[in-house]
């Protein structure tokens, strides 16, 4: 069997004396979407940022088209081609929302997304490309943390939260959008706490509770009731 | 007249106050770190210009264009091999990092150029004046204010129009977030060390012309230095060459009522400003 492009073999990851994650085994395939869900503190975050190398204690248990990147700083883990649009959008407060769009690029990685590309898929961003980031709506902010990570033309794309704290209509408009950005072969991994759009989106899923893995299927053939034990644990 | 020829003078000094201050300010804005050695890598400088000048017989103006690119790479190393292993969260281990390099860097010049005061000799250009109309002002102080003001022109546009700047930008930020974006933090601070050091070395040699120096001298600069930076508002470039100014000014003014009045007076300003604007002058407006 080929390698995953992605792969987690029993990933474990501590914050100081705390463990997040228990021996986590995922796998994603080229042109995937899949989903993670789970409630709050179950691991979801703790593993998109040691998939991101922004947390590195497991030199092994990421592998990479089969090349453990555990060891990575995040820096070379986004010139392989991964891009995290991290939990709360974390733009970059001085810059203009141009310029937090051309440094998502700056690895200069060759690809289909350009800055024309981005205002193509979000075009109130073009209107507002002069303003400081930090003076656009929440789901604007989204926009662009999104169109930063697709600036770098990454190969896979973790995206965390994304509809954390926005209104319902700017959730809905950034998954209709999500087709877009995910068709040409771009790669996903998609965390959420709204389990209806993660699976609306996702060809498989996996839910972490306590920091494991407590289902993983299909998303249009789990059944609801597994899906509910596995979030709550009941 | 007389206190129209001081106002002049210190205006002209707080160029060079200004080029003290500018790679302070410029490291502080992109790491958060107090460079307590500041004021004795300027010495530094000035100590690696007269060595050039006596082995290759250079003038200081001329061994600019070594001393400049040496204190880079001085400043890229000592970044990448020392102060990153103490960057974080806390801004103490840095500090008291960069004091333990002031004191060494201090006991070493004193090893290799013993405590004998020095001066770099730049020629008939430290004598050299013109006359603007009632008042004579000398070619090198105007030369070192025009440099402070290229120099914060050219850092401002750096910051602002480069990707390197968006990339010190960025750091400043949010440094775990500009690392997924592909930059290496290590290699961006040292990079911002590198043109701190290059600005002292400006600042460095034009100390030396100015007046003697010996290894104990990085002191008072360094306090001249955070008082400009301060005066004018943290993280404003253009902020720090109004507090070069008015820290200059200041001190000729106070030398004007009684010369020992100098460097006090210079204090006092400072802390007028800060006890009515503690976030200096001009700060800068971020959300």
């Amino acid at each position: 069997m080929p390698d995953a492009l992605l792969a987690l073999q029993a990933l474990n990851a501590h914050y100081g004396d705390f463990q997040a994650l228990y021996g986590v085994n995922l796998s994603v395939e080229p042109g995937e979407v899949v989903a993670v869900i789970g409630a709050n503190g179950a691991g979801k975050t703790t593993m998109l940022r040691s998939i991101a190398g922004l947390l590195r204690n497991a030199p092994e248990a990421i592998r990479w088209k089969g090349q453990g990147i555990g060891a990575l700083r995040a820096d070379q883990v986004a010139a392989l081609g991964i891009a995290l649009v991290p939990e709360g959008r974390l733009l970059f407060p001085s810059l203009s929302v141009e310029e937090n769009l051309i440094i998502g690029g700056q690895l200069g990685r060759k690809g289909p997304w350009s800055l024309q590309r981005v205002y193509d898929l979000f075009p109130i961003l073009k209107e507002r490309r002069h303003q400081q980031s930090t003076s656009l709506s929440g789901g604007q902010q989204q926009m662009v943390a999104i169109g930063r990570a697709l600036m770098s033309n990454p190969e896979l794309v973790l995206m965390d939260e994304i509809s954390l704290g926005l209104a319902p209509v700017i959730i809905r408009q950034i998954y209709e959008a999500l087709p877009g950005i995910v068709g040409e072969g771009l790669t996903a991994v998609i965390v959420e706490q709204d389990i209806a759009k993660a699976l609306s989106v996702s060809q498989r899923v996996y839910c972490l509770q306590e920091g494991r893995v407590s289902l993983e299927g299909q998303s249009q053939s789990v059944p609801r009731e597994e899906i509910t034990r596995a979030y709550f644990g009941v | 007249m007389d206190w129209l020829n001081a106002i002049i003078q210190g205006t002209l000094l707080g160029g060079l106050y200004a080029l003290f201050a500018a790679g302070l300010s410029l490291i502080f804005g992109v790491m958060r770190l107090v460079n307590i050695a500041h004021g004795d890598l300027i010495v530094l400088s000035a100590y690696i210009a007269l060595s050039f000048g006596v082995s290759l017989g250079l003038n200081p103006l001329v061994a600019l264009l070594l001393v400049v690119p040496s204190m880079a790479l001085i400043g890229y190393a000592l970044q990448r091999l020392i102060l990153n292993r103490t960057m974080g969260e806390d801004l103490l281990p840095p500090l008291l990092v960069t004091f333990g390099l002031s004191v060494i860097l201090q006991n070493v010049l004193l090893m290799g150029y013993s405590a004998d005061p020095q001066n770099l000799q730049a020629g008939a250009i430290e004598t050299a004046s013109v006359n603007l109309g009632p008042v004579a002002v000398g070619v090198m102080p105007v030369l070192v204010f025009v440099t402070a003001v290229v120099v914060i022109a050219a850092l401002q546009w750096m910051f602002y129009r480069t990707a390197l700047g968006r990339a010190f930008r960025a750091t400043s930020d949010r440094q775990d977030v500009a690392q997924l974006m592909g930059l290496n933090r290590a290699h961006i601070f040292g990079l911002a060390m590198a043109l701190s050091l290059a600005v002292t070395a400006l600042a460095g040699v034009f100390l030396g012309i100015r007046t003697a120096f010996d290894p104990a001298a990085g002191g008072a600069r360094l306090i001249f230095g955070f008082e400009a930076v301060i005066i004018g508002g943290l993280g404003n470039l253009w902020g720090t060459l109004a507090g070069g100014v008015i820290l200059g000014v200041a001190q000729t003014l106070g030398a004007k009522i009684d010369p020992g009045y100098q460097i006090l007076a210079g204090h006092i300003v400072f802390l007028i400003i800060l006890a009515l604007r503690p976030r200096g002058l001009f700060p800068r407006i971020d959300g």
